[in-house]
């Protein structure tokens, strides 16, 4: 039973899953995730400004934000799939744009990522989903993932869904499943992407609980985008307040909650009016009115 | 669709388009005559070769013998010099004619041999004695109107 | 609109075609330089010459049998007007083998299998199934791309031979059985007249030729689709126009260039 590729040892790329983030833990307390003044811009325009973020080891950070605010590309920029127009993003202490290509890869291995609405394989079974990774990237037998994959499938509760085709389960199963292709490898990092985005209310119960005891029994951190205020500030340790490509607050789930700033305080509570305004930018109310109706409007008059 | 299904699948596949391809190349072309098979080259010099072209046909008796190879103009005699690579099963006496012929009445040209008596063979690369030009159309007309005008001049 | 409007817009959408094409063009050096994944674990892409080739093979012999149909009823109708009806073997054979055969078959294959690839490869890119395998430190184009680009290069070769096989075999049904032309002149004409190496290996060089533009098309198509319902329609679309487009213009250079002597 051959569980290390023959070279990969040597070649230092070997992974031993259960083993390598414990290890770092009681190395370093050095935090999993520093961002300095990061500045990202596409075409010109500026998406990204001046975010600083720190993500210490097993915790659950939430970024949130209007939708656009630029929340899921930081986490493009974690992931190392953009690359930024200044500053630097820190992963495990390696800034993630100067790696080589299989310096990513092998960072890549130790993070697992959540998308919204899961962004299963639609091809293969929810089995297949889950042994993807272990069958990419270890040579493990297949004994050995039938063991691993059950056990994935039966932390998030779908032990007995795992014949089942993506197409055949639900907005929360999927989401679910998705959440065991992510454990697959026992990353050091997860990051959500909306994960509470359109479930129903027990659904949304189930994935923050999983989010919260994964997080606690792995010992790994998390990083949560969402835009869901009551249920992700019951399970985060600190928050991130995004607007229009800057961080406007950050705190603990508790500074959140009593924040008397402005924007922070309408987010929370769901105000309808406030510094995001209600009305669209539009001409003065009473002239649109009053304005003569159905004039032709043509070149000459 | 599991593995074994999907083998078996393409399998099959590859098997009936290579049994196609095998259909084509034998049924359909000619890829079992005479093209495989060791040869020895023979010349002929040609006044004019017509529309002779290279890898048309040497027939004898009407059977494919060999093939043409290669056609260059010889600067020496002004006449066309024709090598051709006939099958090493078959010897010809060194007498034999070589003509060129069509194919049908408009159809391609081909070399005949037309076998004489001599006891001795063609050797490889002997240029052959006796050859006849292939017929051009244009003379043979004008010839024929030319015998009919003399004809009816005679006639008068 | 302005000339100088009209010149401008001109002038952009012909520098993002070349944009486009450079593009393409380096996305096809990728796949080619990734294929060792498709080329080692090759199930990956037996499946999908299953999805591609063996899926198509309905189609493509039903045409290929009808397209011989209708050429022996064609070629007989015109021949014994010269009297040649015997030379209907060589008509449908030759038709087929250089021509009709390969690129009907890979206009049908184009159509059938090429969008197929692209609805399949824009649809992964709309979920994010292609950024989640990136996010997995599995390169997409090894895993996804290259497999379904050597399949295509694989069959079309066999679907065209298949294709000009049960030509020859309509042809032989119409003009022996049904008009009644004599079944040993059919045959020996044809042979006579059909070289393998002129003929039969230049129609699989090109079948195989357009194997590979059809498969780029498809899977570049489908890889640069815009990650919605629309821009995934709009890619298949592209794919079935682009790919036909480019069959028949490259039918005429590789025409060019083999039958010159004749």
């Amino acid at each position: 039973m051959k569980l290390v590729r023959r070279g990969q040892w040597r070649a230092g790329r070997y992974n031993p899953p259960f083993f390598d983030f414990r290890i770092l833990l009681l190395v370093s307390s050095e935090p999993l995730v520093q961002i300095r003044d990061l500045n990202f811009a596409y075409d010109s325009r500026a998406i990204l400004t001046g975010i600083n973020m720190t993500i210490p080891r097993g915790s659950i950070v939430a970024i949130m934000g209007l939708s656009g605010c630029g929340k899921t590309t930081t986490l493009r920029l974690i992931g190392g799939q953009l690359r930024p127009s200044s500053g630097e993003v820190r992963v495990a202490g390696q800034v993630v744009h100067e790696l080589d290509d299989k310096g990513l890869y092998a960072l890549r291995r130790r993070m697992g990522m959540l998308f919204q609405f899961g962004a299963l394989f639609t091809d293969m079974s929810v089995y297949d989903n889950v042994a993807f990774q272990m069958r990419e990237h270890t040579d493990l037998p297949e004994e050995l993932i039938h063991d691993l994959v059950l056990l994935k499938l039966h932390a998030v509760g779908l032990r007995g869904a795992h014949r089942l085709m993506p197409a055949e389960l639900s907005g929360g199963m999927a989401r679910r499943v998705a959440l065991a292709r992510a454990i697959a490898l026992d990353p050091m990092l997860i990051m959500y992407d909306e994960p509470f985005a359109g479930l129903d209310p027990i659904s949304l119960s189930i994935v923050g609980e999983l989010i919260r005891k994964l997080t606690d029994a792995l010992g790994i951190s998390a990083i949560v985008v969402t835009h869901d205020v009551q249920e992700s500030l019951k399970i985060v340790d600190y928050v991130y307040f995004m607007a229009a490509g800057k961080i406007v607050a950050e705190g603990t789930a508790e500074d959140i909650k009593n924040s008397t700033e402005p924007f922070v305080h309408q987010f929370v509570w769901g105000e309808i009016d406030g510094p995001m305004n209600f009305h669209f930018p539009a001409p003065d109310y009473r002239e649109e009115m009053f304005a003569q109706p159905g004039k032709p409007r043509g070149w000459w008059g | 669709m599991n593995r074994a299904a999907i083998d078996l699948w393409v399998g099959f596949f590859v098997a009936i388009g290579l049994a196609a391809l095998l259909f084509l190349a034998l049924k359909v072309g000619n890829l079992s005559s005479t093209d495989v098979g060791e040869t020895y080259a023979i010349q002929a010099r040609f006044d004019n070769i017509g529309g002779l072209k290279v890898r048309a046909p040497v027939k004898s008796a009407g059977v494919v013998v060999g093939r043409v190879g290669e056609i260059r103009f010889d600067a020496e005699n002004y006449a066309a010099l024709v090598s051709m690579q006939i099958d090493k099963r078959y010897q010809f006496p060194r007498d034999t004619f070589a003509t060129i012929n069509t194919s049908g009445l408009l159809g391609e040209q081909y070399i005949g041999f037309e076998v004489g008596g001599d006891p001795e063979m063609l050797k490889a690369g002997e240029v052959m004695k006796k050859t006849q030009s292939a017929m051009v159309l244009e003379k043979l007309i004008s010839q024929f109107m030319f015998n009919k005008a003399a004809e009816d001049e005679g006639k008068k | 609109m302005t000339p100088v409007e009209l010149l401008r817009q001109l002038g952009n959408r012909v520098t993002s075609r070349v944009w486009r094409l450079g593009f393409a063009s380096r996305f096809m050096l990728m796949t080619v330089l990734y294929s060792g994944t498709a080329l080692k674990r090759f199930h990956l892409t037996m499946r999908e010459i299953y999805f591609t080739g063996v899926l198509s093979l309905i189609i493509i012999l039903v045409s290929g049998l009808f397209v011989g149909m209708v050429l022996g009823l064609q070629g007989y109708d015109t021949l014994q007007r010269y009297g040649s009806s015997e030379a209907l073997g060589i008509l449908v054979a030759l038709s087929l083998v250089r021509e009709l055969g390969p690129v009907v078959a890979a206009l049908l294959f184009a159509s059938r299998a090429g969008s197929a690839i692209t609805a399949e490869i824009g649809l992964m890119k709309a979920t994010e199934q292609l950024s989640a395998m990136e996010m997995m430190a599995v390169n997409p184009i090894a895993r996804v791309v290259a497999p379904r680009f050597w399949a295509g290069v694989i069959s079309m070769p066999l679907l065209a031979a298949l294709f000009s096989a049960m030509g020859v075999f309509g042809g032989y049904l119409v003009g022996v059985q049904l008009i009644g032309v004599d079944e040993g002149s059919f045959w020996s004409q044809m042979q006579a007249a059909v070289d393998f190496r002129q003929d039969i290996m230049n129609g699989v060089i090109k079948s195989a030729v357009f194997g590979a533009i059809v498969s780029w098309i498809a899977v570049f198509e489908g890889y640069d689709a815009d990650p919605t319902a629309e821009g995934v329609s709009r890619a298949t679309t592209r794919t079935v126009v682009t790919s036909s487009l480019a069959i028949l213009a490259a039918d005429f250079v590789l025409t060019a260039f083999m039958f010159r002597g004749i």
